[in-house]
């Protein structure tokens, strides 16, 4: 009896030194909190897989932790008790937090410690630059990146009479009076929606003409800046909206996309503002002939400036042992090889990051089969960023857009001029901003 | 009288009471005290910098016009919900009561929708009324001929989350008025109808005065309710909008301190929701304590 349990303990001992042994050579995990569900969520997986299929150090494990705000509370709780993961994703208008939380280690500099020398001129500079510092270094990886166009519906064009927009050069606001009107009247119920109203129609409105959203350069510039959107071309751009209502040329369905969406789909709204996001949800949905083209402009806009995105980057979190990130950056190098980036765009229709995949995606004849997939890249890529058009950054930007929107609002029920509107979201913007600044000081 | 029971010593008494004072120390009290710190303090999310401000962050949103604003919102709110989820748990619990066929059938289906999440509740709703592509906002539209549109107008909004939230409260309510009309002792209704009262009045006479510590209860309990777990309808209904004309304090809790990341704001504002909340709770049991005989 005594014997044999001494061999068992024996066996066990061994066991145990060898499974030790083994797990010198497991690979490295690296964890990965993302908010990518669905089709995408799938999309997500098979990069993860071929990454995880062509190495044996490293080892992503991928894991949905909800929607946008849920991943970053997710992330800032884990931090807190130091299980947080190797890369975290957050949507952009929560860059200016996770700029700042201390918990990070800015993408420019883990590539450049660990020995990966990236041009990062070959990348589309209008994607990169919502997430470069003041210095334009790259603080996180860009993942999903969408921006705002113009879907229409065909049937409903050709029945007011209507010539199919350009796919490159913008109708002028001008125009768009006009076509909402022919529209309106040939049997539409309602001319123009959009969903984001403040993405849309302030925060990319501002940067296509180049109008400051914020000053020290959208607030990239320093925590003291202030909101500047009470100038007289939103305000009269919001007015002209308002105004649209009262014959059904622009029509109000909420502040993100799905009653815009159902207003479009069913084919009462002629024209609809939404993110090339949804350009898979509007496929599967609208049963008539629909087309993509950019964002209007104002007539005097000659040459207007670049769109900004929407969508969510990769940060790489501090506090993980030194070895580990050697995998973080080969892995944020394998995401941006173009395989992974066209395979991305055709699945999702998220910008691919790199020019050189944008242009292989050419080459293929991608965009000869689908031109309104090329709509939203091109309108993105048609000037070079600048102060005004590279994105916004602003702190507590989450509570600021809600602001927007519920002054929008009281301009859309006519409880406010746009004037007054946008004055008081101003004020009470600013009142966040410094908040926000005290916070961080 | 009130029973006591007597331990021989104290030790044994406390030893019991222990694993749940340290429930309530875990789960209650240290997020509380936690929640009290992080009011006086701005502090950024991920904990690197704090600074302690005192009473800045209550200055702030008692100073804030709209945080005033929907303090009037939630108030009205609560009592709409508990009114109009009350007024119908009531009526229902009446008429079930006196149903002759099928009673325990009738009562499971109306007690039903109370296993319905609030956030899918405020969706059913929402495919009802919404101006876009809900059936019954068609009607009222194109048959009706009404100017339907919660997503422009406040009052709109106000009643369809109004609506969505108490329809599953009234399931709760139900409940409970069935057993309140249960405990009513069927002589003095008989009596009352031999003496010639009719059904009205047998009801604002006997039943009405006779169900009035369940209508208390269940008044402090939909209010309670309409405060803290309205959440998901409006999250899932409007967003607060529009021009936060449903932004409840709960929301907004929500909104500051878990989408925008403002802890010491939403903590403020959690502080007075506590506040408020014990105030409730209290006047329940001054008044309910009055009014109920525990042991007879």
């Amino acid at each position: 009896m005594k014997g044999k349990r001494g061999s068992t303990f024996i066996a066990v001992m061994l066991a145990m030194v060898l499974l030790a042994g083994q797990s010198f050579a497991e690979p490295i995990t690296i964890e990965w909190w993302h908010a990518m569900r669905g089709a995408r969520g799938e999309t997500l997986d098979k990069m993860v897989k071929a990454f995880n299929d062509s190495q044996t150090e490293y080892k992503v494990v991928a894991t949905n932790k909800g929607d946008y705000g849920e991943v970053v509370n997710a992330g800032v709780a884990a931090y807190r008790a130091k299980k947080h993961p190797h890369i975290l994703m957050s949507f952009e208008v929560g860059t200016m937090t996770m700029m700042l939380s201390g918990a990070i280690y800015p993408v420019y500099q883990l590539m450049a410690d660990q020995g990966f020398k990236i041009d990062w001129s070959s990348y589309l500079q209008a994607v990169l630059s919502y997430y470069v510092d003041e210095k334009n270094n790259l603080l996180s990886m860009p993942f999903n990146s969408s921006t705002a166009v113009m879907y229409y519906n065909v049937d409903l064009f050709k029945k007011a009479g209507l010539d199919m927009p350009s796919k490159t050069v913008p109708l002028t606001w001008e125009q768009m009076a006009e076509i909402t009107k022919k529209l309106v009247a040939a049997g539409a119920k309602k001319g123009l929606v959009t969903t984001w109203q403040s993405w849309i129609q302030i925060e990319n409105y501002s940067a296509m003409h180049d109008i400051p959203f914020a000053s020290k350069a959208n607030g990239y510039e320093g925590l003291d800046c202030e909101l500047m959107i009470n100038n007289p071309k939103v305000v009269g751009h919001l007015e002209r909206l308002k105004s649209w209502m009262a014959d059904g040329r622009f029509s109000y369905e909420g502040r993100e996309y799905q009653g815009p969406n159902a207003a479009f789909v069913a084919g009462d709204a002629a024209i609809m503002m939404e993110s090339v996001s949804g350009i898979g949800n509007v496929n599967k949905n609208a049963k008539f002939a629909w087309d993509i083209a950019p964002l209007p402009v104002e007539a005097d806009m000659k040459q207007p400036q670049n769109s900004i995105i929407g969508g969510a980057s990769l940060w790489v979190m501090k506090g993980h042992p030194k070895e580990h990130y050697k995998g973080v950056a080969a892995f944020m190098n394998f995401l941006a090889q173009t395989d992974m980036q066209e395979l991305w765009h055709m699945e999702t229709g998220y910008f691919p990051i790199t020019t050189k995949a944008y242009e292989s995606l050419k080459t293929k004849g991608f965009f000869d089969k689908i031109p309104y997939q090329e709509v939203g890249i091109k309108q993105l890529n048609r000037t070079v960023p600048n102060k005004n058009s590279r994105g916004i950054r602003l702190g507590y930007f989450v509570q600021i857009r809600n602001i927007l929107d519920e002054e929008m609002e009281l301009i859309w029920n006519g409880s406010k001029t746009a004037q007054q509107a946008m004055a008081d979201a101003v004020k009470r913007g600013n009142d966040k901003l410094r908040e926000f600044e005290k916070t961080n000081k | 009288m009130i029973k006591r029971s007597h331990f021989k010593s104290n030790g044994l008494a406390y030893l019991l009471i222990t694993p749940q004072v340290l429930v309530t120390l875990a789960f209650f009290y240290w997020p509380a005290i936690q929640g009290l710190l992080q009011s006086l303090m701005l502090s950024d999310p991920f904990g690197r910098r704090s600074q302690f401000v005192w009473f800045e962050n209550f200055v702030r949103i008692f100073t804030d016009i709209l945080y005033l604003k929907s303090v009037g919102i939630t108030l009205f709110f609560s009592l709409a919900v508990a009114f109009t989820s009350i007024i119908f748990g009531m009526t229902l619990g009446c008429l079930a009561n006196r149903a002759l066929r099928a009673k325990a059938l009738i009562r499971t289906l109306l007690i039903w929708p109370y296993a319905v999440a609030p956030a899918i509740s405020g969706i059913l709703w929402l495919f009802l009324l919404h101006p876009a592509y809900g059936v019954v906002a068609y009607f009222l539209k194109n048959v009706v001929g009404m100017d339907w549109n919660p997503l422009l107008n406040g009052n709109d909004a106000l009643f369809l989350v109004v609506i969505a939230s108490a329809w599953k409260q009234v399931s709760y309510n139900f409940v409970f008025f069935m057993a309140g009309l249960q405990a009513i002792p069927h002589s003095l209704i008989e009596a009352a109808a031999i003496d010639g009262a009719g059904p009205l009045r047998r009801f604002w006479v006997i039943t009405f005065p006779l169900l009035s510590p369940t209508i208390f209860f269940l008044t402090v309990m939909n209010i309670i309710y309409a405060f803290f777990e309205t959440f998901g309808v409006i999250h899932a209904v409007t967003q607060g909008g529009p021009g936060g004309a449903t932004n409840t304090l709960v929301y907004k809790v929500y909104q500051d301190g878990f989408v925008g990341l403002n802890m010491g704001a939403s903590a403020a504002q959690s502080l007075v929701l506590m506040a408020l909340i014990i105030t409730v709770t209290v006047l329940q049991f001054r008044f309910v304590e009055r009014r109920v005989q525990y042991t007879t």
